[in-house]
């Protein structure tokens, strides 16, 4: 059968040898691209899968981003040239076609030819003698006339002013919503002359005045000048001290010999807290403890009205919440550091000193830059902090929240600044991934080829590890105070202890926010799990077109702060996409909050998802779609069970980021849901700290039991158990 | 065994890639054409990046090729994922399942086949026995040892009864002991089963030892196809002579044809090569390859040399002489009670015309 074949073909390509060599190449490599397409295509959960993940990314977070910008830009200047032509050409319209007069004589017209019509008949029924004139056919048609031009007329008539009121309003926002509202009501080929003309207008070149409108308005805006100093001043305070303590911490933990046990298990422990705790517990504590009538302040110190508000306070609350994600990246890469360096200029003759500044920190420096970076942009996007301690300090992540929640609805302005904010996160997000971090990894390849020798010259220890001991156990403190905070009856008052508040929190329907928080979370938290290990399974193993945008949207959601994607889904689907209405039903849902839970957690778990893959050789994966597995199998039967650990501590960080979540959501909540977060952070606004404490110790106590949850889990279900088990029977 | 034996035809393919940096195409495969017959055990031969690997994952469907047609069994299978062909691989780094068991991994391909589940442990145990690792299929792939994992990569590849088998460098992450043994075994199971086996590797001695037929191939095209016999001592090309074993060439001049010998002449001397199959005729320039096993050093014979180097190796003596044209490699095996010429000593090379083979 091959011969045949082979005789066959070899005829063919025989012919397909004296084709052009260009001719040639063409086909060969198009034969290729066509057959991969095809057995790409020919495998539709995959393509099921991008299908989704694509359309989920583009509608919630691409567009809502690109409904910012466009809405920044498209400003009252342009439109304010749009306008002036619908006044001029729509709205015109209604004196030259005028349909109200033409139809009205045409009723006439109609009511009079029916009125003689039907009188000739009332004649002629008389003559003949009868009481009642018989329905003559043509009165009849004539009536229907008038009745079918009647309503067509009252239709018309509505829908035109439908038309022109829509387009009125719609010509004082975007040039987008302008033309769609055109398609909406007018009929189709008027929409596109109009549409055409005002984009003609819109964009044509002597339209000079303009476009930035929202962004002029905001540079005499004093309220916006303040935030946004506020927000560079605190961003860089904040990544230079986060970055110093962490650093510190990295250095004893990789230089130091510390003899202390305990010293070890502080140094866990705080590098594990800014991961489980919710977003304003340092605030909270730092009230308690150095506010007005804090606990330090006042009855140790006995200063009565010490001001840690404003920037100060954000500084010092941010600076111990972030410097565990430095410490964590800068031990890292201190263990990478090739000791042998160091010994080698130790050799030469340099002092400790000498060698620390002269090789550790040059080759530390991207790092360096790196951690500072992150920090800064964390420090930026940061809400839930500069909201409870920044008192009348706004920075812009808060200033956008109270342009929008500050009785004005300003989301015009709000938007621009969120379009800000958007910028300094972005360019800061893309320095720090695409320079920095390629940088410090080139710098530090490879592991340390063997242990360090650790210092044990107690001039050094000794100073190094109290600073360390002092800040841990600070910051423990600070964590301790909470629930101290929720049983104390009147803090500054009276420190009698009661279940008050726990009493109140309950009363006042505390258990729905618990229950809103948690449902939508646990909905969350596997969807976002699921996605993610989708994701970067696709951008590991699989070859296709959208897999870069795939990529990118999903790690770019890292540099969007929540409140700007919170504001990009208020104009987004606050009127359905793009101003039509379509989807606006879901704004003002649960689902609106799951999809921003989803969407802010995505990058972590894409980036877990991806480290935990990369280490699968490939060709497990393809033995088993070699043995016969589609792609959705080879997934579910191999790929899965093999990244199960990333793949549940993907779900636990999930449901940890989303109920502790509050920058996004706090700007999409209605009424209808209670969340735990936006709770603490109404009490704390009110002064309740009791209650506050309360809600937030009982949200600690969630999440720590969560991630115990997690362990156990990994522990019993885990990729490692049957493995291990089947270790320990051999032995 | 009740799965049909199938025949892999290749049909004029190439596979090319761009080159990232220069933007040049580069020929992994170009324009290769092979005929596998159906239960028979083929191996791919050839350098690293010769085009073998791209090859065999073309057949397994991994990549697509940019021109040419894959046959399998006589339908043409380019359009179909991996997972659609009937073949089934045997991977270099074995590729094992690491979070099911032994049990498990030799079952994973019937379990897709929804197999029942009493003929899916009844098929697992005989194959598990086959390959030697009864008693073993609650363990961990982790607790095994390297020639037992490769043994549980081949039952799985097996127990689907695929119509092709193929074979993946296997070998090359064993000791060289365990490679020799587990080679013969590999050989074994795919005689018992009767099945088509396409084996890739770069090592000269598993081709010879476990092959039918061997494929060299170089740079993306084949250099030779034959049997390992025909390979050794019929080399198409110089690159063939040199890749598989050792071999000296003397460049020659053709002077008549006399029956089966040939008469020519190099350096200087005339003398007689066995004909080879194609057709030489008188006065063209060729190449005399001999095996350096296939010479003798003798105070008389054909060709005058020098001694270059005299070295004692064990089994046999190594010497490297001096032609009028160029060094020629000499072993003389098992050298006991024989003469041993020394360095700078004159000699000649003496041989029959059997072991030479005109290129």
């Amino acid at each position: 059968m091959a011969f045949f074949k082979k005789a066959e073909k070899s005829g063919a390509s025989e012919k397909a040898r004296t084709m052009s060599q260009d001719a040639k190449k063409a086909k060969r490599s198009s034969q290729a691209r066509s057959l991969d397409r095809k057995k790409f295509f020919g495998d539709p959960i995959m393509v099921g899968a991008i299908i989704f993940l694509v359309i989920f990314m583009v509608l919630f977070v691409v567009y809502p981003i690109a409904m910012l910008l466009a809405d920044s830009v498209t400003a009252e200047g342009r439109m304010a040239s749009v306008n002036a032509y619908y006044k001029e050409n729509v709205a015109g319209r209604v004196n030259d076609y005028n349909y109200e007069k033409n139809d009205v004589a045409r009723l006439e017209l109609i009511k009079n030819r029916l009125k003689d019509t039907y009188d000739a008949s009332l004649q002629a029924a008389k003559a003949r003698g009868a009481e009642k004139p018989r329905e003559e056919p043509e009165v009849k048609v004539l009536r229907d006339v008038y009745n079918n031009a009647n309503a067509e007329y009252k239709d018309a008539n509505s829908a035109y002013k439908k038309a022109v009121t829509g387009a009125e309003s719609a010509s004082k926002g975007s040039i987008l919503e302008f033309i769609v509202q055109m398609f909406k009501t007018l009929p189709r080929s008027e929409a596109w002359t109009h549409s055409r003309a005002a984009l003609k207008l819109y964009f044509s070149s002597d339209n000079q005045r303009v476009s930035v409108s929202a962004f002029t308005s905001l540079t005499t805006d004093f309220g916006f000048k303040d935030a946004f100093k506020n927000t560079l001043v605190i961003g860089l305070l904040t990544g230079f001290g986060s970055l110093a303590i962490g650093f510190l911490f990295a250095y004893v933990d990789c230089y130091v010999r510390v003899k202390n046990r305990v010293m070890k298990k502080l140094f866990d422990v705080v590098s594990l807290l800014p991961v489980v705790s919710p977003p304003f517990v340092l605030s909270l504590s730092m009230m308690l403890l150095f506010g007005r009538s804090g606990l330090i302040t006042r009855e140790i110190l006995g200063i009565f009205d010490n001001d840690i508000y404003g920037v100060k306070g954000i500084v010092i609350v941010q600076t111990l919440t972030f410097f565990p994600v430095c410490y964590l990246m800068l031990k890292g890469l201190l263990n990478n550091i090739d000791p042998s360096m160091e010994e080698a200029a130790r050799d030469m003759g340099a002092s400790r000193w000498k060698v620390f500044t002269t090789v550790t920190l040059p080759l530390m420096l991207p790092g360096l830059g790196n951690a500072f970076l992150v920090t800064f942009i964390e420090s930026v996007a940061d809400f839930a902090n500069p909201m409870i301690i920044g008192g009348s300090t706004d920075t812009l992540a808060t200033a956008i929240f109270l342009r929008i929640t500050g009785g004005t609805y300003d989301t015009h302005g709000a938007a621009a600044m969120a379009v800000v904010l958007l910028l300094i996160t972005f360019i800061l997000f893309m320095v720090q991934k695409y320079v920095l971090e390629a940088r410090s990894a080139a710098t530090l390849t490879g592991k340390a080829s063997r242990g360090r020798m650790l210092i044990e010259d107690k001039s050094v220890t000794t100073p190094l590890s109290i600073l360390c001991m002092g800040v841990s156990i600070f910051v423990i403190l600070m964590y301790i105070c909470i629930p101290f905070g929720s049983l104390f009856k009147l803090w500054g008052m009276d420190y009698s202890l009661s279940l008050v508040h726990y009493k109140d929190m309950f009363a006042e329907s505390g258990m729905k926010a618990f229950k809103d928080s948690f449902i939508l979370s646990i909905i969350a938290a596997p969807v976002t799990a699921l996605f993610s290990m989708v994701i970067s399974y696709l951008v590991v193993k699989k070859k296709f077109k959208a897999k870069g945008f795939i990529e990118f949207t999903s790690m770019i959601a890292m540099a969007v702060p929540g409140t700007v994607l919170g504001v990009g889904f208020i104009r987004g689907f606050a009127n359905g996409i793009l101003r039509t209405g379509f989807m606006q039903g879901i704004y003002g849902t649960g689902l609106i909050l799951i999809i921003v839970f989803v969407v802010r957690s995505l990058p972590v778990g894409t980036r877990s998802g991806i480290s935990a893959l990369r280490q699968i050789d490939k060709s497990i994966e393809e033995s088993a779609y070699d043995l016969g597995a589609g792609s959705g199998k080879v997934f579910t039967s191999v790929t899965l069970p093999l990244i199960k650990d990333s793949f549940f501590s993907g779900i636990v960080t999930t449901f940890v980021r989303s109920i502790t979540a509050i920058s996004a959501v706090i700007l999409l909540v209605t009424p209808k849901y209670l969340l735990i977060t936006c709770r603490i952070n109404e009490y704390a606004e009110k002064g309740s700290f009791g209650i506050a404490c309360a809600y937030a110790t009982i949200l600690i106590a969630i999440v720590y039991a969560s991630i115990l949850i997690m362990n156990l889990v990994i522990k019993y279900f885990g990729t490692s158990r049957a493995v291990r088990e089947a270790q320990k029977n051999e032995q | 065994m009740n799965s049909e034996k199938k025949g892999v035809f290749i049909d004029h393919i190439y596979k090319i890639y761009l080159d990232p940096k220069t933007k040049k195409e580069f020929y992994a495969v170009n324009d290769v054409t092979l005929d596998i017959k159906p239960g028979s055990f083929v191996t791919l031969l050839g350098p690293s990046g010769c085009g073998k690997t791209t090859t065999l994952r073309m057949i397994a469907g991994f990549e697509s090729p940019d021109a040419g047609e894959i046959y399998i069994g006589g339908e043409p299978v380019n359009a179909l994922t991996p997972n659609k062909r009937d073949t089934a691989m045997v991977f270099q780094s074995y590729a094992l399942f690491p979070h099911m068991n032994i049990f498990d991994n030799v079952a994973y391909g019937l379990k897709l086949r929804k197999v029942p589940k009493p003929e899916i442990s009844a098929r697992v145990f005989d194959m598990l026995k086959l390959v030697g690792l009864e008693g073993m299929e609650n363990r961990y792939t982790n607790q095994l040892s390297g020639g037992q994992q490769q043994r549980v990569a081949l039952a799985r590849a097996l127990i689907a009864e695929p119509g092709v088998l193929l074979f993946d460098e296997p070998l090359s992450n064993l000791d060289a002991k365990l490679r020799v043994y587990m080679r013969t075994e590999i050989r074994r199971i795919q005689q018992q089963f009767g099945i088509t086996a396409i084996y890739v590797t770069h090592d000269q001695s598993e081709a010879m030892s476990i092959s039918d037929n061997i494929i060299i191939m170089n740079k993306g095209v084949v250099a030779q196809m034959g049997t390992p016999r025909d390979i050794y001592y019929r080399p198409a090309n110089e690159f063939v002579a040199d890749f598989i074993g050792e071999a000296n060439f003397l460049d020659a001049e053709v002077e008549r044809t006399e029956g089966e010998l040939v008469r020519v002449k190099a350096c200087g001397v005339s003398f007689n090569v066995a004909r080879p199959e194609k057709n030489v005729e008188s006065g063209e320039k060729h190449l005399v390859m001999l095996r350096p096993e296939g010479i003798r050093l003798a105070e008389k014979g054909i060709i005058p040399c020098k001694v270059l180097l005299s070295c004692f190796m064990g089994s046999y003596q190594l010497y490297h002489v001096q032609t009028a044209d160029r060094v020629v490699k000499i072993t003389d095996n098992h050298p006991v009670g024989r003469r041993v010429f020394e360095v700078d000593e004159e000699a000649f090379l003496d041989f029959d015309p059997i072991d030479t083979h005109l290129m």
